[in-house]
């Protein structure tokens, strides 16, 4: 448990300062930048809390936000995605969720890469949406929503491989 | 009450959820009215320091670009003062030294972004070496935006390239004025909005700070116009034009206080009365 604690700390902490300080640069054709720190959300444990997972979510967005000054959409958008986290598990491993066994490193790539791009989009289209907030926009950010996705999707994947321990 | 408490023990992750997210939209509707945001901005000891403590890494790889940046205005700012050598006399009083409406610090941007709608940059100067709200910021080569918050060693500015910023600038061939605002979409141009249909330019023309806002003196480099249209009226041009700055790459900035600042909104507010 202690060692659990202090897991989910430091990746709190890592991908934070891995956020602000390298991938918002990145600016790849202008303005598509990986949000990648939505990772601490998804693999958070399953059986834990849910208040703890909302709670942390809204401080880890309200954190990049800070270092962004942009209000609070990040906040807003994690908070969403910790709210309907359930369901999406739900969804994408059906039972292995339902009798709370899911472990991230052994479920199939497949199931995880529905998870991932189903958590990824949601984010992305409530963060984009505020972040532009107005309606008349609305291409705008479908295609922010798009092209940031892909590369947050290709991010998270890649980074969940290659930490990923083996097991037997 | 019992059953008040049951339902909320039972909803209790939908309620969290709710106020959780309605304090985030909050915050968010507060970013977006000017000095509004009280709370969320990278103006303080925690941010402000991070960012500082990367930036002085971080210089070490921009150093040949800025200064050959400071070279160029240093050779500048010599041929003016070499030109300008025949207008020293007895009578000329040095108008930097006596009754000078304008106070310049420099400053370093330990945090610059352009890809979002509402972009901010934060500087390494604050209150603590008198820095306040609504002063200007520039570069050698144009305008930055404004200062935006302080803290005692951190300010913000609220960059050209945020849609919520408004500018007064004009043509520097007449005094046709208007505003400067941007669309969101790319770092290298902005819109001049309100010229009046009777305006003569051509692709090409310099736009100029009008120093009609208080903040920016006048005569302070923009941008060139790419493109124009007319509106949807037809009776003001909607102006492209192209900064004369590189938003993307901004070190070196310099703060502009105006002291007679609080005079002259004063005597406007009093006015409106």
């Amino acid at each position: 448990m202690n060692n659990l604690f202090s897991i989910h700390t430091v990746r709190f902490f890592v991908l934070v300062l891995v956020q602000v300080l390298i991938l918002n640069h990145i600016n790849f054709l202008g303005y598509i930048n990986p949000y990648f720190y939505i990772l601490f959300i998804a693999l958070f444990p399953i059986k834990n809390n849910r208040v703890i997972l909302i709670l942390l979510s809204f401080f880890l967005g309200l954190t990049i936000d800070l270092f962004l000054d942009t209000g609070g959409i990040h906040a807003a958008a994690c908070v969403f995605i910790a709210y309907i986290r359930p369901v999406i598990l739900k969804f994408s491993f059906g039972t292995i969720y339902e009798h709370q066994t899911v472990k991230f490193n052994s479920v199939d790539f497949d199931s995880k890469l529905i998870y991932l791009t189903l958590l990824t989009v949601m984010h992305h289209l409530v963060l984009f949406s505020l972040e532009i907030f107005s309606i008349s926009k609305i291409l705008l950010v479908l295609q922010k929503t798009l092209f940031s996705s892909i590369f947050t999707i290709l991010l998270s994947i890649t980074v969940t491989i290659i930490f990923s321990r083996k097991t037997k | 009450m019992q059953q008040i408490i049951n339902f909320i023990i039972r909803n209790k992750n939908f309620l969290l959820f709710l106020l959780l997210f309605s304090v985030s939209i909050l915050f968010t509707i507060q970013s977006h009215s000017y000095h509004k945001s009280k709370f969320i901005n990278s103006a303080n000891f925690l941010t402000g320091g991070v960012y500082n403590s990367i930036n002085d890494f971080n210089n070490y790889f921009k150093l040949k670009s800025q200064n050959q940046l400071l070279a160029a205005e240093n050779l500048r700012l010599r041929s003016i003062l070499r030109n300008s050598k025949g207008l020293v006399d007895s009578t000329y009083i040095d108008s930097l030294t006596f009754n000078k409406a304008y106070r310049f610090y420099n400053a370093n941007v330990i945090k610059n972004s352009y890809s979002l709608t509402d972009n901010f940059l934060t500087l390494n100067k604050g209150t603590n070496d008198s820095v306040k709200q609504d002063f200007g910021v520039i570069s050698s080569k144009g305008i930055i935006g404004i200062v935006d918050k302080t803290s005692s060693n951190y300010a913000t500015v609220l960059s050209i390239l945020n849609t919520t910023s408004k500018i007064s600038a004009q043509l520097k061939k007449s005094n046709h004025f208007g505003t400067l605002t941007w669309n969101g979409k790319s770092p290298e141009f902005t819109q001049l909005l309100d010229i009046p249909k009777v305006a003569i330019f051509a692709k090409g023309d310099t736009i100029i700070t009008s120093g009609r806002s208080s903040i920016f003196p006048k005569n302070i480099d923009i941008g060139t116009i790419e493109s124009f249209q007319l509106d949807a009226a037809e009776n003001y041009y909607e102006i492209e034009v192209k900064l004369f700055n590189d938003m993307t790459s901004i070190e070196h900035v310099y703060i502009i206080e105006n002291v007679d600042l609080s005079e002259i909104t004063n005597l406007e507010n009093g006015v409106n009365e």
